[in-house]
């Protein structure tokens, strides 16, 4: 579905190595790493953000939908959460619906500053959502939640995962339960510049133990 | 004593000004010349002016060029501000020009203009846009420079259209530069444009003034300075603060749910 062709960028020392995959439809990755060794850029360079790469980068992303769940919210604090579902483009019963698959029914004219953070990272999944995307992106969505929302959140993800079986996910975590739990696939980025030093099926042989096993190693599992 | 932050209590004005205008009273009624009349001689210099329409006709003129020179103004010096904080290009082919400009005295403006284009209306409103472009600019280059990268990111993704991020991610964000360049802008303007009306032009408030100046009709001056004052706090309470109190409704703090 998506070519990923990343052939090394720099932002003062090279964070991103080469990186050639592709990302296919129904593929639920989940991207492992240490903190800081670039997910989130690895994040920005497949939606486009990074505008240091080259067109080329993901060569057909114009035609897939692409929903992005960033570390924060990011919904226009000057308007109501239907207005910040309308602006992407969902029509009124649309944004009643997903607002309800959220468990944000109700809070539709509510300002996204009078929300807590769990429940403004949950209308900005519904963001996500409205448009239909081919490929989902989230952003170390359990983090800064507490233990029952964060499990409450990963339930909802599953079940919309399930409802649009053709939708890739590419969820950046370091916990390498949110892995077993998410994932098909796993990608782990490390290195200096940092490449993916796996990439492969969850449940092929010996691939979930030697993440665990090395994110242990790291210090990184919860 | 308690530093003096923000606002000053409204009932401040009611026992200022009075004072003011009483201490006024007494030394015009001491003095007991032409040259201070007493403040209900302006009032009836006022009420005379207004009686017989001149007040209204030079007013309206002078709200005309103000109006027409504020919108200008705030066009070009919002479109050039957004374009200078936007691209670094553009900040350096004009902030050269910005420096020229802040420094160059609005008196010279203005002589310039009814020089080169003799003394016609457009000279008029041009010199005012010209002395009030770089202000705009300047304020609204701030803006246009702290404009949230992370929702501009956010605009990206989600394929904003260009009118879409001009109006529901610039325009709040810079709402508060456009804010301080109105407030300026407006003050700025009324004064430059009575200096326009007194060189060059036979009608609007600064005309008026110079016709009194010429025989020393201090009363008359005194009441074109009322009615101004009374028209620019007109503008403020009807019109910008509650504009302002709408465009930042959405900060108000109500009940969060935590």
């Amino acid at each position: 579905m998506l070519e990923l062709r990343i052939e090394g960028r720099s932002f003062g020392q090279p964070v991103l190595g080469e990186i050639f995959t592709t990302i296919r439809q129904g593929d639920r990755i989940c991207l492992l790493g240490p903190s800081g060794i670039g997910k989130t850029t690895l994040l920005n360079a497949i939606a486009g953000l990074d505008h240091s790469l080259p067109d080329k980068t993901v060569p057909n992303r114009d035609k897939a939908r692409v929903g992005y769940l960033f570390q924060e919210h990011r919904l226009l604090p000057w308007r109501t959460l239907r207005q910040n579902l309308a602006i992407v483009g969902a029509d009124a019963a649309d944004i009643d619906r997903v607002l309800d698959s959220v468990g944000l029914a109700g809070y539709a004219d509510h300002l996204p500053d009078q929300l807590s953070l769990g429940m403004a990272r949950r209308a900005a999944l519904a963001r996500c959502l409205v448009i239909q995307p081919d490929l989902l992106l989230l952003d170390e969505p359990f983090a800064s939640l507490d233990p029952v929302r964060a499990t409450e959140l990963k339930h909802l993800i599953l079940e919309l995962l399930d409802r649009h079986p053709a939708m890739a996910m590419i969820c950046v975590t370091h916990d390498a339960r949110d892995a077993t739990d998410l994932a098909n696939r796993l990608w782990y980025l490390d290195g200096q510049p940092a490449c993916l030093q796996w990439d492969a099926p969850v449940g092929s042989q010996g691939t979930v133990e030697g993440v665990v096993q090395t994110l242990r190693n790291l210090d990184q599992v919860v | 004593m308690t530093p003096g932050h923000g606002q000053p209590p409204i009932w401040s004005y009611w026992i200022v000004l009075p004072v003011v205008i009483l201490a006024w009273a007494g030394l015009a009624e001491a003095l007991d010349t032409s040259l201070l009349p007493a403040p209900l001689t302006v009032l009836a210099a006022l009420s005379g002016e207004a009686a017989n329409g001149e007040l209204w006709y030079h007013l309206g003129a002078t709200l005309g060029r103000v109006l027409i020179a504020f919108v200008l103004a705030m066009a070009l010096g919002t479109a050039i501000g957004v374009a200078m904080g936007r691209s670094a290009t553009t900040n350096a082919l004009f902030d050269p020009l910005l420096v020229v400009l802040l420094n160059l005295p609005a008196l010279v403006t203005i002589i310039l203009m009814y020089v080169w284009f003799g003394l016609i209306e457009v000279a008029a409103v041009l010199a005012v846009v010209i002395n009030k472009v770089p202000n705009v600019a300047v304020t609204v280059r701030e803006g246009a420079r702290s404009l949230e990268p992370k929702l501009e990111d956010m605009a990206t993704v989600y394929r904003f259209t260009r009118w879409q991020r001009l109006r529901e991610v610039w325009l709040p964000q810079l709402f508060p530069y456009l804010m301080a360049a109105t407030r300026g802008g407006l003050a700025l303007i009324w004064k430059i444009v009575l200096v326009v009306e007194l060189l060059g032009r036979s009608s609007g408030v600064g005309f008026k003034l110079h016709l009194a100046f010429q025989v020393f009709d201090v009363a008359t001056i005194l009441a074109y300075s009322l009615a101004f004052i009374a028209i620019v706090q007109l503008i403020e309470l009807a019109l910008l603060q509650p504009l302002e109190r709408r465009a930042t409704r959405w900060r108000q703090p109500e009940t969060a749910h935590a």
